[in-house]
Protein backbone atom coordinates (compact mmCIF):
# COMPACT_ATOMS: atom_id res chain seq x y z
CA UNK A 1 0.00 0.00 0.00
CA UNK A 2 1.34 3.39 -0.93
CA UNK A 3 1.16 6.21 1.50
CA UNK A 4 -1.57 8.72 0.59
CA UNK A 5 -0.01 11.67 -1.16
CA UNK A 6 -0.44 14.97 0.62
CA UNK A 7 -1.90 17.70 -1.54
CA UNK A 8 -0.59 20.39 0.79
CA UNK A 9 2.91 19.85 2.09
CA UNK A 10 3.47 18.73 5.67
CA UNK A 11 4.71 21.03 8.38
CA UNK A 12 7.18 20.39 11.13
CA UNK A 13 5.43 22.39 13.84
CA UNK A 14 2.24 24.37 13.78
CA UNK A 15 -1.48 24.03 13.20
CA UNK A 16 -3.47 22.35 10.45
CA UNK A 17 -7.05 23.52 10.06
CA UNK A 18 -9.03 20.94 8.13
CA UNK A 19 -12.66 20.53 7.08
CA UNK A 20 -13.19 24.16 6.16
CA UNK A 21 -15.99 24.60 3.60
CA UNK A 22 -14.17 25.68 0.40
CA UNK A 23 -16.26 28.81 0.05
CA UNK A 24 -15.29 29.97 3.54
CA UNK A 25 -11.53 29.62 3.13
CA UNK A 26 -10.68 33.27 2.57
CA UNK A 27 -13.04 34.36 5.29
CA UNK A 28 -11.24 32.02 7.71
CA UNK A 29 -7.89 33.45 6.60
CA UNK A 30 -9.29 36.89 7.22
CA UNK A 31 -10.74 36.12 10.67
CA UNK A 32 -7.52 34.45 11.84
CA UNK A 33 -5.55 37.37 10.34
CA UNK A 34 -3.34 34.96 8.43
CA UNK A 35 -2.98 37.51 5.66
CA UNK A 36 -0.94 39.57 8.13
CA UNK A 37 1.02 36.65 9.53
CA UNK A 38 4.75 36.35 9.03
CA UNK A 39 4.59 32.58 9.51
CA UNK A 40 4.67 30.18 6.59
CA UNK A 41 1.04 29.63 5.55
CA UNK A 42 0.00 27.12 2.91
CA UNK A 43 -3.50 26.32 1.90
CA UNK A 44 -5.41 24.15 -0.51
CA UNK A 45 -8.97 24.60 -1.62
CA UNK A 46 -11.60 22.73 -3.60
CA UNK A 47 -10.18 19.47 -2.30
CA UNK A 48 -12.56 16.56 -2.40
CA UNK A 49 -14.33 15.82 0.84
CA UNK A 50 -16.93 13.19 1.60
CA UNK A 51 -18.47 15.36 4.29
CA UNK A 52 -18.36 18.78 2.72
CA UNK A 53 -18.20 18.14 -1.03
CA UNK A 54 -15.43 20.64 -1.46
CA UNK A 55 -13.24 21.52 1.43
CA UNK A 56 -10.26 23.68 2.14
CA UNK A 57 -7.29 23.13 4.40
CA UNK A 58 -4.83 25.59 5.92
CA UNK A 59 -1.44 24.81 7.37
CA UNK A 60 0.27 27.40 9.49
CA UNK A 61 3.83 26.77 10.57
CA UNK A 62 4.98 27.66 14.07
CA UNK A 63 1.65 29.13 15.09
CA UNK A 64 -0.80 27.84 17.70
CA UNK A 65 -4.17 29.42 18.31
CA UNK A 66 -5.98 30.15 21.55
CA UNK A 67 -9.49 28.59 21.73
CA UNK A 68 -10.94 32.05 21.94
CA UNK A 69 -9.36 32.99 18.63
CA UNK A 70 -10.12 29.82 16.76
CA UNK A 71 -13.72 29.71 17.95
CA UNK A 72 -14.33 32.82 15.91
CA UNK A 73 -14.41 30.68 12.77
CA UNK A 74 -17.14 28.41 14.18
CA UNK A 75 -19.93 30.37 12.50
CA UNK A 76 -18.57 29.79 9.01
CA UNK A 77 -16.68 26.54 9.53
CA UNK A 78 -18.59 24.70 12.25
CA UNK A 79 -16.99 21.34 11.44
CA UNK A 80 -13.43 22.61 11.29
CA UNK A 81 -10.84 20.27 12.82
CA UNK A 82 -7.58 21.52 14.21
CA UNK A 83 -4.54 19.31 14.31
CA UNK A 84 -1.68 20.53 16.42
CA UNK A 85 1.59 19.36 14.91
CA UNK A 86 4.87 18.91 16.72
CA UNK A 87 7.78 17.24 14.97
CA UNK A 88 5.57 16.18 12.02
CA UNK A 89 3.23 14.31 14.37
CA UNK A 90 -0.31 15.20 15.35
CA UNK A 91 -0.09 15.71 19.09
CA UNK A 92 -3.58 17.10 19.67
CA UNK A 93 -6.89 17.31 17.81
CA UNK A 94 -9.39 20.03 18.50
CA UNK A 95 -12.80 21.09 17.25
CA UNK A 96 -14.33 24.55 17.23
CA UNK A 97 -17.18 25.79 19.39
CA UNK A 98 -19.48 28.72 18.82
CA UNK A 99 -18.43 31.37 21.35
CA UNK A 100 -20.88 33.12 23.70
CA UNK A 101 -20.03 36.49 22.21
CA UNK A 102 -19.30 37.25 18.58
CA UNK A 103 -17.40 40.44 17.88
CA UNK A 104 -16.82 42.15 14.58
CA UNK A 105 -17.49 39.20 12.25
CA UNK A 106 -21.21 39.24 11.62
CA UNK A 107 -23.27 42.00 10.04
CA UNK A 108 -26.53 42.94 11.75
CA UNK A 109 -29.47 42.19 9.46
CA UNK A 110 -31.52 45.12 10.79
CA UNK A 111 -31.03 48.02 8.36
CA UNK A 112 -31.99 50.48 11.13
CA UNK A 113 -29.25 49.25 13.48
CA UNK A 114 -26.70 51.86 14.58
CA UNK A 115 -23.82 49.52 13.62
CA UNK A 116 -24.42 50.35 9.95
CA UNK A 117 -23.82 54.08 10.30
CA UNK A 118 -21.13 54.43 12.98
CA UNK A 119 -17.54 53.24 12.69
CA UNK A 120 -17.85 50.54 15.32
CA UNK A 121 -17.44 46.77 15.62
CA UNK A 122 -20.63 44.70 15.73
CA UNK A 123 -21.33 42.57 18.81
CA UNK A 124 -23.68 39.65 19.25
CA UNK A 125 -24.55 37.25 22.01
CA UNK A 126 -25.44 33.66 21.20
CA UNK A 127 -28.97 32.87 22.41
CA UNK A 128 -28.97 29.27 21.27
CA UNK A 129 -26.50 26.99 19.48
CA UNK A 130 -28.89 24.52 17.92
CA UNK A 131 -30.65 25.98 15.99
CA UNK A 132 -28.27 28.90 15.92
CA UNK A 133 -29.80 32.16 17.12
CA UNK A 134 -27.89 35.33 17.94
CA UNK A 135 -28.90 38.70 19.35
CA UNK A 136 -27.43 42.06 18.40
CA UNK A 137 -25.92 43.74 21.47
CA UNK A 138 -27.05 47.13 20.11
CA UNK A 139 -30.47 46.91 18.43
CA UNK A 140 -31.40 43.72 20.36
CA UNK A 141 -32.85 42.01 17.26
CA UNK A 142 -32.61 38.24 17.07
CA UNK A 143 -31.16 36.59 13.96
CA UNK A 144 -31.45 32.96 13.00
CA UNK A 145 -28.81 31.00 11.08
CA UNK A 146 -30.13 31.77 7.59
CA UNK A 147 -30.23 35.50 8.40
CA UNK A 148 -26.59 35.64 9.42
CA UNK A 149 -24.32 37.45 7.00
CA UNK A 150 -20.62 38.00 7.44
CA UNK A 151 -19.11 41.47 7.36
CA UNK B 1 -19.64 51.90 37.14
CA UNK B 2 -21.84 54.54 35.54
CA UNK B 3 -25.49 53.63 35.71
CA UNK B 4 -27.45 54.00 32.48
CA UNK B 5 -31.03 53.20 31.51
CA UNK B 6 -31.00 51.90 27.97
CA UNK B 7 -33.18 48.83 27.96
CA UNK B 8 -35.94 47.83 30.37
CA UNK B 9 -33.96 44.67 31.15
CA UNK B 10 -31.12 46.82 32.54
CA UNK B 11 -33.26 47.19 35.66
CA UNK B 12 -33.90 44.50 38.23
CA UNK B 13 -37.15 44.02 40.11
CA UNK B 14 -35.57 45.97 43.00
CA UNK B 15 -34.87 48.89 40.64
CA UNK B 16 -38.50 48.82 39.45
CA UNK B 17 -39.77 48.93 43.02
CA UNK B 18 -37.37 51.72 43.91
CA UNK B 19 -38.72 53.74 40.97
CA UNK B 20 -42.32 53.10 42.13
CA UNK B 21 -41.41 54.41 45.59
CA UNK B 22 -39.59 57.46 44.24
CA UNK B 23 -42.33 58.28 41.72
CA UNK B 24 -44.91 58.30 44.52
CA UNK B 25 -42.62 60.59 46.49
CA UNK B 26 -42.30 63.00 43.54
CA UNK B 27 -46.02 62.88 42.92
CA UNK B 28 -46.55 64.06 46.49
CA UNK B 29 -43.74 66.62 46.17
CA UNK B 30 -42.96 67.40 42.51
CA UNK B 31 -40.61 70.33 43.14
CA UNK B 32 -37.40 69.19 44.81
CA UNK B 33 -34.13 70.98 44.21
CA UNK B 34 -32.05 67.85 43.73
CA UNK B 35 -30.47 68.89 40.42
CA UNK B 36 -29.36 72.30 41.68
CA UNK B 37 -26.20 73.32 39.83
CA UNK B 38 -26.43 70.36 37.44
CA UNK B 39 -26.75 70.41 33.67
CA UNK B 40 -28.73 67.78 31.77
CA UNK B 41 -28.36 67.36 28.00
CA UNK B 42 -31.64 66.71 26.22
CA UNK B 43 -30.59 65.40 22.82
CA UNK B 44 -33.49 64.69 20.48
CA UNK B 45 -32.12 63.49 17.15
CA UNK B 46 -35.73 63.15 16.04
CA UNK B 47 -38.67 65.15 17.31
CA UNK B 48 -40.85 63.72 20.06
CA UNK B 49 -42.67 66.58 21.70
CA UNK B 50 -44.52 64.50 24.28
CA UNK B 51 -41.47 62.68 25.63
CA UNK B 52 -39.23 65.73 25.46
CA UNK B 53 -41.63 67.99 27.34
CA UNK B 54 -42.15 65.32 29.98
CA UNK B 55 -38.39 64.95 30.53
CA UNK B 56 -37.67 68.67 30.41
CA UNK B 57 -40.45 69.40 32.88
CA UNK B 58 -39.09 66.68 35.18
CA UNK B 59 -35.58 68.22 34.98
CA UNK B 60 -36.96 71.71 35.61
CA UNK B 61 -38.98 70.59 38.63
CA UNK B 62 -35.77 69.07 40.02
CA UNK B 63 -34.04 72.43 39.60
CA UNK B 64 -31.64 71.35 36.83
CA UNK B 65 -30.58 73.27 33.72
CA UNK B 66 -31.14 71.93 30.23
CA UNK B 67 -28.94 72.08 27.13
CA UNK B 68 -29.71 70.31 23.90
CA UNK B 69 -31.66 70.27 20.67
CA UNK B 70 -35.13 69.22 19.60
CA UNK B 71 -34.35 67.56 16.28
CA UNK B 72 -31.24 66.72 14.30
CA UNK B 73 -31.63 69.61 11.84
CA UNK B 74 -30.54 71.96 14.61
CA UNK B 75 -27.54 69.84 15.63
CA UNK B 76 -24.15 69.07 14.15
CA UNK B 77 -25.55 65.82 12.67
CA UNK B 78 -26.40 67.84 9.55
CA UNK B 79 -22.68 68.59 9.15
CA UNK B 80 -21.97 64.88 9.17
CA UNK B 81 -20.72 64.50 12.73
CA UNK B 82 -20.87 60.92 14.01
CA UNK B 83 -22.98 59.99 17.02
CA UNK B 84 -19.73 59.02 18.72
CA UNK B 85 -18.29 62.53 18.45
CA UNK B 86 -21.52 64.30 19.41
CA UNK B 87 -21.89 62.18 22.55
CA UNK B 88 -18.20 62.48 23.46
CA UNK B 89 -18.45 66.25 23.32
CA UNK B 90 -21.74 66.57 25.19
CA UNK B 91 -20.72 64.11 27.90
CA UNK B 92 -17.94 66.55 28.70
CA UNK B 93 -20.43 69.38 29.21
CA UNK B 94 -23.35 67.73 30.98
CA UNK B 95 -23.91 65.65 34.13
CA UNK B 96 -26.39 63.36 32.36
CA UNK B 97 -27.69 62.73 28.84
CA UNK B 98 -31.29 62.09 27.83
CA UNK B 99 -31.39 61.00 24.20
CA UNK B 100 -33.90 60.08 21.52
CA UNK B 101 -32.57 58.74 18.22
CA UNK B 102 -34.21 57.12 15.17
CA UNK B 103 -31.61 54.34 14.88
CA UNK B 104 -31.90 51.18 16.94
CA UNK B 105 -29.03 50.50 19.33
CA UNK B 106 -27.92 54.15 19.25
CA UNK B 107 -28.56 54.63 22.97
CA UNK B 108 -26.57 51.52 23.96
CA UNK B 109 -23.68 52.74 21.82
CA UNK B 110 -23.92 56.23 23.34
CA UNK B 111 -23.73 54.72 26.82
CA UNK B 112 -20.47 53.01 25.84
CA UNK B 113 -19.02 56.28 24.58
CA UNK B 114 -20.32 58.62 27.30
CA UNK B 115 -18.59 59.36 30.60
CA UNK B 116 -21.91 60.39 32.21
CA UNK B 117 -25.17 58.40 32.58
CA UNK B 118 -27.35 58.04 29.48
CA UNK B 119 -31.12 57.64 29.64
CA UNK B 120 -32.74 56.24 26.53
CA UNK B 121 -35.81 58.24 25.53
CA UNK B 122 -36.46 55.92 22.58
CA UNK B 123 -34.12 54.35 20.00
CA UNK B 124 -36.12 53.65 16.85
CA UNK B 125 -38.44 50.69 17.27
CA UNK B 126 -36.16 49.14 19.87
CA UNK B 127 -36.53 50.39 23.45
CA UNK B 128 -38.29 53.16 25.33
CA UNK B 129 -37.73 52.14 28.96
CA UNK B 130 -39.05 55.29 30.60
CA UNK B 131 -42.41 54.64 28.90
CA UNK B 132 -42.43 51.16 30.41
CA UNK B 133 -41.62 52.48 33.88
CA UNK B 134 -44.44 55.01 33.69
CA UNK B 135 -46.74 52.18 32.57
CA UNK B 136 -45.62 50.18 35.60
CA UNK B 137 -46.21 53.15 37.88
CA UNK B 138 -49.69 53.59 36.42
CA UNK B 139 -50.49 49.95 37.13
CA UNK B 140 -48.93 50.10 40.58
CA UNK B 141 -50.82 53.26 41.47
CA UNK B 142 -54.22 52.06 40.28
CA UNK B 143 -53.97 48.43 41.40
CA UNK B 144 -51.85 48.89 44.52
CA UNK B 145 -49.51 46.10 43.40
CA UNK B 146 -47.69 44.74 40.38
CA UNK B 147 -48.45 41.12 41.30
CA UNK B 148 -51.37 38.96 40.08
CA UNK B 149 -52.34 41.22 37.19
CA UNK B 150 -54.41 40.07 34.23
CA UNK B 151 -53.15 42.25 31.40
CA UNK B 152 -54.92 42.58 28.08
CA UNK B 153 -52.73 43.88 25.27
CA UNK B 154 -54.71 45.03 22.26
CA UNK B 155 -53.85 46.10 18.73
CA UNK B 156 -50.41 46.06 17.16
CA UNK B 157 -48.50 43.54 19.23
CA UNK B 158 -45.93 42.85 16.54
CA UNK B 159 -44.27 46.23 16.15
CA UNK B 160 -45.41 47.82 19.41
CA UNK B 161 -42.25 48.17 21.48
CA UNK B 162 -44.26 49.43 24.48
CA UNK B 163 -46.15 46.13 24.82
CA UNK B 164 -42.95 44.09 24.43
CA UNK B 165 -41.16 46.01 27.17
CA UNK B 166 -44.21 45.95 29.45
CA UNK B 167 -44.41 42.19 28.99
CA UNK B 168 -40.74 41.79 29.96
CA UNK B 169 -41.13 44.03 33.02
CA UNK B 170 -44.41 42.51 34.29
CA UNK B 171 -42.90 39.04 33.94
CA UNK B 172 -40.65 39.85 36.90
CA UNK B 173 -43.67 39.98 39.22
CA UNK B 174 -45.86 37.26 40.75
CA UNK B 175 -48.45 35.42 38.64
CA UNK B 176 -49.10 37.73 35.74
CA UNK B 177 -51.57 36.55 33.08
CA UNK B 178 -51.40 37.97 29.58
CA UNK B 179 -54.19 38.10 27.01
CA UNK B 180 -53.06 39.11 23.54
CA UNK B 181 -55.69 40.50 21.18
CA UNK B 182 -54.36 41.24 17.73
CA UNK B 183 -54.99 40.53 14.07
CA UNK B 184 -52.99 37.64 12.65
CA UNK B 185 -50.59 39.97 10.84
CA UNK B 186 -49.76 41.86 14.03
CA UNK B 187 -49.63 39.09 16.62
CA UNK B 188 -47.13 38.92 19.47
CA UNK B 189 -43.75 37.77 18.11
CA UNK B 190 -42.63 34.23 18.82
CA UNK B 191 -39.61 35.24 20.88
CA UNK B 192 -41.82 36.88 23.54
CA UNK B 193 -44.14 33.89 23.71
CA UNK B 194 -41.10 31.63 24.09
CA UNK B 195 -39.89 33.88 26.88
CA UNK B 196 -43.21 33.52 28.73
CA UNK B 197 -43.15 29.76 28.16
CA UNK B 198 -39.64 29.58 29.61
CA UNK B 199 -40.85 31.37 32.75
CA UNK B 200 -44.04 29.30 33.00
CA UNK B 201 -46.24 32.38 32.63
CA UNK B 202 -49.76 31.91 31.24
CA UNK B 203 -50.90 33.73 28.13
CA UNK B 204 -53.84 33.45 25.75
CA UNK B 205 -54.26 34.71 22.20
CA UNK B 206 -57.51 36.00 20.76
CA UNK B 207 -58.54 37.76 17.59
CA UNK B 208 -61.20 39.85 19.29
CA UNK B 209 -62.04 40.77 22.87
CA UNK B 210 -65.64 41.80 23.50
CA UNK B 211 -66.51 38.58 25.36
CA UNK B 212 -63.49 38.30 27.60
CA UNK B 213 -62.75 41.85 28.66
CA UNK B 214 -64.59 41.30 31.98
CA UNK B 215 -61.54 39.40 33.29
CA UNK B 216 -59.09 42.23 32.72
CA UNK B 217 -57.31 44.26 35.38
CA UNK B 218 -55.45 46.32 32.81
CA UNK B 219 -56.40 46.88 29.16
CA UNK B 220 -53.38 48.21 27.30
CA UNK B 221 -54.47 49.64 23.95
CA UNK B 222 -52.15 50.40 21.02
CA UNK B 223 -52.61 51.86 17.57
CA UNK B 224 -53.21 49.58 14.60
CA UNK B 225 -51.53 51.45 11.79
CA UNK B 226 -52.56 51.07 8.17
CA UNK B 227 -48.96 51.05 6.93
CA UNK B 228 -48.17 47.89 8.93
CA UNK B 229 -50.36 45.81 6.62
CA UNK B 230 -48.97 44.38 3.41
CA UNK B 231 -52.53 43.89 2.14
CA UNK B 232 -54.83 46.93 2.50
CA UNK B 233 -57.88 44.66 2.44
CA UNK B 234 -56.64 42.99 5.61
CA UNK B 235 -56.48 46.39 7.27
CA UNK B 236 -60.03 47.25 6.24
CA UNK B 237 -61.21 43.93 7.65
CA UNK B 238 -59.67 44.37 11.08
CA UNK B 239 -59.61 48.11 11.65
CA UNK B 240 -62.91 48.20 13.56
CA UNK B 241 -62.32 45.07 15.61
CA UNK B 242 -59.70 46.75 17.80
CA UNK B 243 -61.64 49.82 18.77
CA UNK B 244 -62.62 50.16 22.41
CA UNK B 245 -66.05 51.69 23.04
CA UNK B 246 -67.72 52.68 26.27
CA UNK B 247 -70.49 50.12 25.77
CA UNK B 248 -67.90 47.34 25.99
CA UNK B 249 -66.92 48.35 29.53
CA UNK B 250 -70.24 47.51 31.20
CA UNK B 251 -69.28 44.22 32.81
CA UNK B 252 -65.64 44.99 33.47
CA UNK B 253 -64.05 44.82 36.92
CA UNK B 254 -64.27 47.82 39.21
CA UNK B 255 -60.47 48.11 39.44
CA UNK B 256 -59.94 47.77 35.69
CA UNK B 257 -58.06 50.64 34.01
CA UNK B 258 -57.43 51.43 30.36
CA UNK B 259 -53.91 52.45 29.40
CA UNK B 260 -52.56 53.76 26.10
CA UNK B 261 -49.07 55.13 25.38
CA UNK B 262 -50.67 57.96 23.30
CA UNK B 263 -51.12 59.52 20.83
CA UNK B 264 -54.31 57.66 20.01
CA UNK B 265 -56.07 57.87 16.67
CA UNK B 266 -59.41 56.10 16.80
CA UNK B 267 -58.67 52.90 18.74
CA UNK B 268 -60.24 54.30 21.88
CA UNK B 269 -63.55 55.94 21.06
CA UNK B 270 -63.96 59.38 22.66
CA UNK B 271 -67.05 58.10 24.44
CA UNK B 272 -64.68 56.17 26.73
CA UNK B 273 -62.93 59.36 27.93
CA UNK B 274 -65.41 60.35 30.68
CA UNK B 275 -65.46 56.79 32.08
CA UNK B 276 -63.46 56.65 35.35
CA UNK B 277 -61.76 53.53 33.99
CA UNK B 278 -60.11 55.60 31.24
CA UNK B 279 -56.66 56.25 32.63
CA UNK B 280 -54.53 57.28 29.63
CA UNK B 281 -54.32 61.00 30.41
CA UNK B 282 -53.39 60.35 34.04
CA UNK B 283 -50.86 57.86 32.71
CA UNK B 284 -49.16 60.62 30.71
CA UNK B 285 -48.93 62.79 33.81
CA UNK B 286 -47.49 59.86 35.76
CA UNK B 287 -44.70 59.96 33.17
CA UNK B 288 -43.35 63.16 34.58
CA UNK B 289 -43.16 61.84 38.16
CA UNK B 290 -41.64 58.60 36.90
CA UNK B 291 -38.98 60.52 34.96
CA UNK B 292 -38.13 62.58 38.02
CA UNK B 293 -37.72 59.24 39.83
CA UNK B 294 -35.52 57.79 37.07
CA UNK B 295 -33.27 60.86 37.02
CA UNK B 296 -32.90 60.83 40.82
CA UNK B 297 -32.22 57.07 40.81
CA UNK B 298 -29.70 57.31 37.95
CA UNK B 299 -27.70 60.07 39.59
CA UNK B 300 -28.05 58.56 43.07
CA UNK B 301 -29.68 61.72 44.41
CA UNK B 302 -32.22 59.98 46.62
Amino acid sequence: MTKKKLKVSAINEGTVIDQIPAKSLFKVIDILKLDQSTSQVTFGTNLESEKLGHKAIIKVADLFFEDEVVNKIALIAPHAKLNIIKDYEVVEKRTVEIPERIEGIVKCFNPKCITHTEHMPTQFTVISNEPLEIKCHYCEKHMSKDQIEML
Amino acid sequence: MTKHLISITDYSKEDYMRIMELAADFEANPNQNLLDGKVVASMFFEPSTRTRLSFETAISRLGGRIIGFTDSSSSSVTKGETLHDTIKMVSGYADMIVMRHPLEGSARYASEVSDVPVINAGDGANQHPTQTLLDLYSIYKTQGTLDNQNIFMVGDLKYGRTVHSLLMAMSQFENPIFNFIAPKELEMPKEYKQYLDSKGIKYYEHSEFTDIISEADIVYMTRVQRERFSDPIEYEKVKNVYILRNSMLENTKENMRILHPLPRVNEIHVDVDPNPKAYYFDQALNGMYTREAIIAHTLGLK
